[in-house]
């Protein structure tokens, strides 16, 4: 299983959980599996064209866009992170 | 039978190497051979007065003390001087005693270097009352006096003088940096006050930027400081942006200003320390225009309205501010001083509830239509179009 590092402003959809894990061949199963256990959190993350253009996902330190995107392999043991743009600052 | 000093000296000079004032210029001034490392061995007040360029000032009373320190490499060409070639030959002595295998002392020494019109500099001038201001800075060898001195030459521009340009602007005051910006249109409110330390109860009311300066002017009266009560837009930011800025710490709070931001800083050629925030968590980087990526490459598009309340709407941890701000200002003295890694090409993410902090890689996209092999946008656009459309 992986860990899911889920920011803040999804933390309603994991019952306010920071970290939850999940499992998959690929990032693309791996977000399937999410959204199976927290529904809702896919169409938070992808659109019809792929991953959201204001949320990136790592895994370990890199951003899938630079990896294989969606189709990026998991052995299973890595920390996938979740981060959304915010904008706040006053 | 006690050596008298003409003895000792005449040992010293058979056995150290000395250069020519003529030969020394000639090697510095020789681009294709590593520079040797130049030490002047002189007191203080001497040095204070002029110095041969890119020389490191170890004075003979310290040199046994220091030499490693500050002479790490024992290997190194190294040429020691002082005022006439006599201190700097018995320093040369010591230094070979103490390991270093290529040293050279010149000969005379300074004060013909000077009478031959041969380049010199003199080191910052600093008052008494900024020597003691700054001494702990001073002390530092990545800082020192000319650290210290870019310091008080940078000019660092805040954008808010908010949650994350309040702990910046003080401590960017406190360290000397001459001169800080300040863009903000809003007034001083007591919502303001859980997190926003640059104000105070007594300044409710009045202009964030005026209650700034009266913050920062109290904290160091060295720093001249910029106000722009205005809300940044196409139509100013140039003229506020073409300032001559060193750094742009962005801490403001919404989207559209954002990715203006973004371009005007690529369009400009100034880098930007990114900090953002939401409730507990904040993020920072730092956008060096063309080396890094830039804000557009990390997110190409902004969330849509409702998936992206401000702290406004959603709530923020009052000191998450004050260390997402310390983050951006600690990134802006780096840059100023040009030491250690800055955030280029990563993105520090802070969770204050779990007390973690992550970095994530980042990297320029080819196709970003800002920064990327085929840019887009060459002049400002609709932003609050492209932030409500999104």
């Amino acid at each position: 299983m992986a860990t899911v590092r889920i920011p803040t402003p999804l933390r309603s959809l994991t019952g306010g959980e920071e970290s939850v894990q999940a499992s998959g061949a690929n990032v693309r199963a791996l977000i399937d599996d999410l959204e199976s256990n927290h529904p809702g959190i896919k169409d938070r993350l992808l659109d019809d064209k792929g991953v959201r253009r204001f949320v990136n996902i790592y895994v370990g330190e890199e951003d899938i866009r630079f990896l294989d995107g969606l189709d990026t392999p998991l052995q299973g043991n890595e920390e996938i992170s979740i981060v959304p743009a915010i904008a706040g600052g006053l | 039978m006690a050596k008298t000093y003409s003895d000792l000296f005449a040992d010293v000079r058979s056995s150290v190497r000395t250069i020519s004032l003529e030969d020394l210029k000639a090697r510095l001034d020789d681009t294709s051979r590593p520079r040797p490392v130049l030490v002047d061995v002189r007191e203080k007040d001497e040095f204070r007065a002029g110095y041969i360029p890119g020389a490191i000032h170890l004075p003979r009373g310290f040199l046994e003390m220091q030499a490693e320190q500050k002479l790490p490499d024992k290997g190194a060409e190294i040429v020691v001087y002082c005022a006439g070639g006599t201190r700097s030959a018995f320093a040369a002595k010591t230094l070979s005693d103490l390991g270093y295998e290529n040293v050279l002392s010149a000969n005379p020494g300074f004060v013909r270097w000077k009478d031959l019109r041969f380049p010199m500099e003199e080191p910052p001038k600093f008052t008494d009352a900024q020597l003691e201001r700054y001494s702990r800075h001073l002390l530092l060898p990545e800082v020192g006096e000319k650290g210290q001195a870019k310091l008080l030459g940078s000019k660092v521009l805040l954008l808010g003088a908010g949650g994350l340009g309040s702990p910046a602007a003080l401590y960017l005051a406190a360290a000397g940096v001459g001169t800080i910006g300040l863009v903000d249109a809003d007034v001083v409110d007591a919502s303001n006050l859980q997190r926003q330390i640059l104000h105070a109860t007594s300044r409710v009311g009045m202009p964030k930027v005026e209650s700034a300066e009266k913050a920062i002017k109290d904290l160091n009266p060295d720093v001249k400081v910029l106000s722009y009560r205005e809300r940044l837009l196409s139509d100013n930011v140039d003229r506020i942006f073409g300032e001559g800025w060193d750094v742009i710490v962005d801490g403001c709070d919404n989207f559209p200003t954002r990715y203006l931001v973004n371009d005007a800083s690529l369009f400009h050629k100034v880098p930007v320390v990114h900090g953002s925030i939401f409730r507990f968590e904040g993020q920072v980087t730092t956008f060096q225009p063309f080396e890094g990526p830039c804000y557009r490459c990390l997110y190409p598009e902004p969330p849509p309205a409702h998936l992206a309340p401000s702290c406004a709407e959603a709530g923020v941890l009052g000191i998450l501010c004050g260390i997402i701000g310390t983050l951006q200002a600690t990134e802006a003295i780096k840059l100023i001083l040009g030491q250690g890694d800055p955030l280029v090409g990563r993105l520090l993410t802070y969770d204050s509830l779990r007390m973690t902090f992550r970095t994530l890689k980042l990297r320029r996209d080819k196709t970003c239509p800002a920064c990327g092999e085929n840019p887009t946008i060459r002049e400002y656009i609709d932003y609050e179009g492209f932030c409500a459309g999104a």
